[in-house]
């Protein structure tokens, strides 16, 4: 009975407040700075992303936030909780999707998830129950006895999420949940990620896929060697930083080297990449016929809409592809 | 005071409970490989064997404090304490740096509730649980073979475990600082001069004035120790062996589970 009183305020507390808040975060290995002051918010029911490139400091933010590093300075508050001193009933209450799966070798798919959620404190009927329900919900049903080692990886991808699902997190982190998948196994992981959403749990992911923010993320920061350098929906984020329509054009080698000014009478951004080059155009079609008209020979061309990738590159000045 | 008590008391039974669930993982992972264990019976009664058939017609007794021991019966606990010490940092080194660096399976478990201090503890206790099946196939052999005089033998049991608990806490902490498997060259260099000179196959009269050299070694402590109440020549200074192998538990202890939070929580 005293339990239903003291969780019950908590409760209400947590209902408004953000699930984490950090203000001024900042992450110090040695001599090198991986995070310089990042402040951000994660609203709960929320999917909420890192977009940034390999090395921007993504992973040591989400390990910050998984309560296993403290910040070198600036404060977070997790749950309303500060990770430095509670780290533990942080930690029970969120499920952690590391980038690489570190599944235990040792033992059977489900045998991973049971003992996961002893690690938890539930019963072992509690896990076998849940075990069942989430291997079943992942796709695994099947592969219940068998070792982690001969699955593909897309299916340890699986199990490493139905994993942290054991202890029902109401926050899900996840560190590049689809990198090195392929097409097919990513889109069964974000229709079990969209479908968690809709159950309430809050997600917090890093990416470097765009199409990946563009689908999961209702809000998200683009990171950049250790900073936030936009933050927004990605509609929101697209819209304020790249135009409608973007045209590319591939040109001959030869011509390459001129093509910038030539085309600044056309008054347009433009991003010369190795391999081709952009216009941002409200209305790509009449700038392709813009470009011929300046007499420029295209080898190929495309007219797209814009994506997080033209934001990134407008933001940093790099592809995120490098 | 009472209210601090009441404050700390909750969390000791949680903490205790939650390191055994890395006991748990261990049952879990043996189960199927159950044999890796049955094959540690064999290692006691093949080592007693040999120095039954061996040694034992070879030489004669040996003088301990004043009385005439037969030999097979000074050395069997010796093998006995050394065997609990080799169990001992064989799980606490290899299997540890293993799930350490390659499995990265503390990683994981840090990704739940479970702290360092649990980490450490819950491993040093499945080395003990371990520990605890060889020594009493050990004592088994013992008795079976003929090789004990007295009742006290039964104490070797929590004696083993003393050493074992003694040698886990510190090779865990030892491993810590491990860079790589190479690194591992470095461990026989240590354990196999202490198991020739804990006076294991000698009293420790016979080093003459060397002797407080064998006094450091840990292993001499255990070996006195198991000896002691295998012979039944029980006495007041064996509490010393006993404070020896302790403090060298709680400092292994406390540098392990220090070094995995500095390791693991960067």
């Amino acid at each position: 009975m005293p339990e239903t009183v003291l969780t019950q305020p908590a409760e209400t507390a947590t209902a408004t407040a953000p699930v984490v808040a950090a203000v001024d975060i900042r992450k110090q290995f040695g001599a090198f700075e991986a995070v310089r002051g990042v402040s951000f918010e994660v609203r709960r029911g929320e999917c909420f992303g890192f977009l940034g490139p390999n090395g921007a400091g993504k992973s040591s933010l989400m390990r910050m936030v998984s309560s296993v590093s403290p910040a070198t300075s600036g404060t977070m508050s997790i749950f309303g909780l500060d990770p430095r001193t509670s780290g533990s009933q942080i930690r029970a209450r969120m499920g952690v999707v590391p980038q690489t799966d570190n599944l235990d070798q040792e033992l059977t798919v489900e045998e991973n998830l049971l003992i996961y959620g002893r690690y938890f404190d539930l019963s072992r009927a509690e896990c076998r129950r849940r075990a069942k329900d989430l291997l079943d919900f992942v796709q695994l049903g099947d592969r219940a006895q068998s070792r982690v080692e001969p699955l593909s990886g897309g299916m340890k991808r699986r199990l490493t999420i139905a994993r942290s699902l054991m202890s029902k997190p109401e926050l899900l982190l996840l560190d590049e949940p689809t990198t090195g998948l392929d097409p097919q196994a990513r889109h069964v992981l974000w229709d079990r990620l969209y479908r968690l959403k809709e159950q309430g749990v809050t997600l917090v992911l890093t990416t470097h896929y765009m199409d990946e923010a563009e689908q999961l993320c209702d809000r998200l920061v683009v990171v950049d060697r250790g900073q936030i350098v936009a933050e927004g929906s990605p509609a929101q984020l697209i819209r304020e930083h790249a135009t409608r329509e973007v045209l590319e054009i591939r040109v001959a080698a030869s011509v390459v080297a001129g093509i910038e000014s030539a085309l600044s009478s056309l008054g347009l951004r433009t991003e010369v990449l190795p391999d081709r080059v952009l216009l941002y155009s409200n209305n790509g079609e009449q700038t392709l016929k813009d470009v011929h008209e300046l007499g420029i020979t295209t080898l190929s061309s495309l007219v797209r809409r814009s994506s997080l990738e033209d934001v990134f590159l407008r933001l940093t000045g790099r592809t995120l592809n490098d | 005071m009472s209210t601090g008590l009441l404050r700390i008391a909750p969390h000791i039974p949680l903490r205790v409970r939650r390191s055994t669930r890395l006991v748990e993982r261990s049952i879990m992972v043996y189960r199927r490989t159950w044999m890796i264990i049955v094959s540690g019976f064999f290692e006691p009664l093949f080592y007693l064997l040999s120095i039954r058939i061996g040694f034992g017609a070879l030489i004669g007794d040996v003088e301990v404090d004043g009385t005439l021991v037969d030999y097979a019966q000074f050395v069997a606990p010796a093998l006995m304490a050394s065997a609990a010490m080799n169990g001992a940092v064989y799980d606490s080194t290899m299997n540890i740096f293993h799930k350490l660096r390659n499995a990265k399976l503390y990683d994981t478990v840090l990704s739940t509730p479970l702290g360092p201090t649990e980490v450490a503890l819950g491993e040093i206790a499945w080395a003990l649980i371990r520990g605890l099946i060889y020594s009493t196939a050990f004592l088994v052999c013992l008795v079976a073979l003929g090789m004990t005089s007295s009742w006290w033998v039964v104490l070797t049991i929590p004696a083993c475990a003393l050493i074992g608990l003694a040698f886990s806490s510190f090779g865990m902490a030892i491993t810590t600082y491990m860079r790589g498997w190479n690194d591992f060259e470095f461990i026989p260099a240590a354990t196999l001069p202490m198991f020739l000179f804990s006076a294991t196959f000698y009293p420790l009269s016979s080093y003459g004035s060397y002797a407080w050299v064998v006094e450091l070694s840990p292993l001499y402590h255990g070996v006195a120790l198991i000896r002691a109440l295998s012979l039944g020549e029980v006495e007041w200074s064996m509490v010393g062996h006993v404070v020896v192998l302790g403090v060298v538990s709680v400092i292994g202890m406390r540098i392990a589970s220090r070094r995995l939070a500095t390791l693991l929580m960067t």
